[in-house]
């Protein structure tokens, strides 16, 4: 990675929720660089807006004031239908509860972001059984979520979210629903997908040993950011 | 493409995860439709009935005014006056092909509902079976003249107990014999019992009257010569019509009528159709809303989220209606009913399950799938990406 540019840069980034006639403040005047091949965690007391920065950072809300630049590429400003194109392009995400299509396979999950692109289906099949593979779930691929443990469920979706090759990785507590030990499990892949695929990842946490395995922690309070460590 | 394929997919196979409330909404499509189509059957079959029953070269005479058979009056000299009329046809020997009828309500057993019906005795001459298309005997022979002989329509036998060949029956004070069957080929004739006309007029009391003269024509067109001669003809007071018209005057309006009475039946079923299937599609949206947000999420489109939603609607409505046009032409295509004809008597007739009929129901079934899937989709085009975080 020679970029000079960062993946991203918040500027004076703010979001208000209005509510009736009150308006809640989340965050004001925000700016953050992220770095490519960067590992973000995210802290912070529920409520702190952490879920609501990544939605600016994922292009799925938008935010009150200032700017996200992506690439050097204001996206705050886009069009719902080219921030559509513009996330099947460069995102991948990962939830807390999963978010797999419950009538869909495994690898038919996995191969959703796939059909948005001009891959033929042999081309498709084959970065589906690469990514399940990554994932270390490739034996699973016929089964239906429901079928699945909630941590072989977060691989099936970790597949999904880099099946199609993103940029930026965007995790709201990927392990929120885990046991310790598969919460470990699967957030050493997710190290492993920074460390030895260059992905960038920023991931939102509650729970600090999690944050251990990201680069960098930032700890949001009261709408500003607090750095934790730095082990980079 | 792909996309909307895949949204479709996934929509359609979620269909059993709301189980309950998908098979409400095809079984209220399949009642709406199977209505429609019910009363189309009927309708249809009972048109081809009355369309099979009139030739365009045989004319009818009643009287003047009368309008059907029950209210008409003829006297033996009106039948001598028509005998010399231009444009009647004559057999071999050079008589005239002419029968003067007379027909009776008589009561019959129905076997469906064991009650009774009415149905009709016509008194024929010889040459009756000449004057209608398709006759032929079935079984037996035909009744011999100045005996109490029946000779009984198909429709007859299919709908009414103690009609079989040989059986003696009682209809009013008499007994006759049943020795003969015959078919006209589904017309209205099948719903009638024939005896000889001097017979009828005997037991009935009806003197020499009969109520109408039936006689071939040599052309459809000789019934304009037939009509000038009867209106020249200062004794005569008749009413001539070819029995093809005498027939849709009389009869045809029924078939209106089912008609009218069926359609707006089946609008009001698909008024609750319709809030089924909005109801149902509703859900499914609500159900899915997290799935929706998360492809959109992913990058697929509000417009595959309506489509699919619009598509699994439509698979409802189509099942339902597939699931009507199936049960309705098993149990009812070809089989017989009866109603009231023209003239207060049971014509039997035949179901009939038309193409133009399955086609309509279709639409019909479709049009619901369409309406009550079209808000839902547009709610699933709408829903909230903010919605993947829902639990
Ligand atoms: N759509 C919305 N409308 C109004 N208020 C909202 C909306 N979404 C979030 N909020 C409010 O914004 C604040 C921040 O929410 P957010 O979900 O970003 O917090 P969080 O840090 O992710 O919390 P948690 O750790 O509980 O997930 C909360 O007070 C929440 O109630
Ligand atoms: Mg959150």
């Amino acid at each position: 990675m020679t970029d000079q540019q960062p993946l991203y840069q918040l500027r004076d980034l703010s979001k208000t929720y209005t509510r009736g006639k009150e308006s809640i403040s989340i965050f004001k005047g925000l700016d953050m660089d992220i770095q490519h091949g960067d590992f973000i965690a995210i802290m912070g007391p529920s409520g702190s807006g952490k879920t609501t920065l990544l939605n600016q950072l994922g292009g799925i809300d938008s935010p009150s004031s200032g700017q996200v630049v992506f690439e050097g590429k204001r996206i705050d400003n886009l069009s719902q239908g080219a921030l559509a194109k513009w996330r099947s392009r460069n995102v991948g995400f990962i939830f807390q509860f999963y978010n797999l299509m419950p009538t869909l396979s495994a690898a038919q999950n996995v191969e959703l972001p796939l059909l948005l692109t001009g891959l033929s289906g042999g081309e498709r099949k084959k970065r589906v059984k690469t990514a399940l593979e990554i994932v270390g779930i490739a034996d699973r691929a016929g089964h239906k979520p429901r079928q699945l443990s909630g941590g072989q469920q977060q691989r099936v979706a970790i597949a999904r979210a880099i099946v199609a090759d993103p940029k930026i990785l965007l995790a709201d507590e990927p392990t929120g629903d885990l046991d310790r030990t598969t919460a470990d499990e699967i957030l050493g892949m997710l190290q492993q997908l920074n460390t030895e695929l260059g992905k960038t990842i920023v991931m939102v946490t509650h729970d600090p040993s999690a944050a251990k395995y990201a680069k960098r922690e930032l700890y949001l309070d009261k709408g500003e950011f607090v750095e934790r460590g730095n082990r980079s | 493409m792909k996309q909307l394929f895949a949204v479709i997919g996934m929509n359609v196979r979620s269909i059993p995860q709301r189980a309950g409330m998908s098979i409400a909404t095809i079984t209220s499509v399949a009642f709406m439709v199977a209505v429609l189509l019910g009363f189309l059957a009927m309708a249809n079959g009972f048109e081809k009935t009355i369309n099979g029953s009139g030739s365009d070269d045989v004319a009818v005479f009643l009287r003047g005014g009368s309008q059907a058979e029950v209210n008409s009056v003829l006297a033996r000299e009106d039948a001598r006056l028509i005998e010399v009329a231009p444009g009647i046809a004559t057999d071999e020997s050079g008589d005239p092909i002419m029968s003067a009828e007379l027909y009776v309500i008589v009561d019959g057993t129905k076997r469906s509902s064991q009650t009774e019906a009415n149905l009709p005795l016509r008194g024929v001459q010889q040459q009756a079976v000449n004057l209608r298309q398709n006759f032929a005997l079935t079984g037996g022979r035909m009744f011999e003249p100045g005996t109490a002989e029946l000779v009984v329509g198909e429709g007859v036998i299919r709908e009414f107990e103690g009609f079989d060949l040989g059986q003696t029956i009682r209809l009013g004070s008499n007994t006759w014999t049943i020795v003969g069957t015959f078919s006209t080929g589904g017309s209205v004739f099948d719903s009638e019992v024939w005896a000889d006309l001097g017979v009828v007029q005997n037991l009935y009391q009806r003197g020499s009257s009969v109520q109408s003269l039936r006689a071939r024509l040599t052309s459809p067109d000789a019934i304009e010569d037939v009509r000038a001669y009867v209106e020249g003809e200062d004794r005569l007071n008749l009413d001539v019509t070819s029995e093809r018209e005498y027939f849709a005057d009389s009869a045809g309006g029924i078939a209106t009528l089912l008609k009218f009475v069926g359609w707006p039946l089946s609008i009001v079923m698909a008024i609750g159709a319709f809030a089924g299937a909005w109801n149902t599609m509703y859900s499914s949206v609500d159900s899915r809303t997290r799935e929706i947000a998360t492809l959109r999420t992913i990058g697929f489109s509000g417009f595959t989220a309506f489509m699919g939603t619009l598509i699994e609607s439509l698979v409802l409505a189509l099942l339902g209606g597939a699931l009507a046009i199936l049960v309705i032409y098993i149990l009812f295509n070809g089989n017989s009913a009866s109603t009231l004809g023209g003239g207060f008597t049971q014509i039997v007739f035949s179901f009939e399950v038309t193409l133009g009929s399955v086609i309509s129901g279709l639409v019909l079934a479709l049009s619901v799938g369409f309406l009550g899937g079209i808000i839902p989709g547009i709610r699933a085009a709408r829903v909230p990406l903010l919605a993947v975080h829902q639990n």
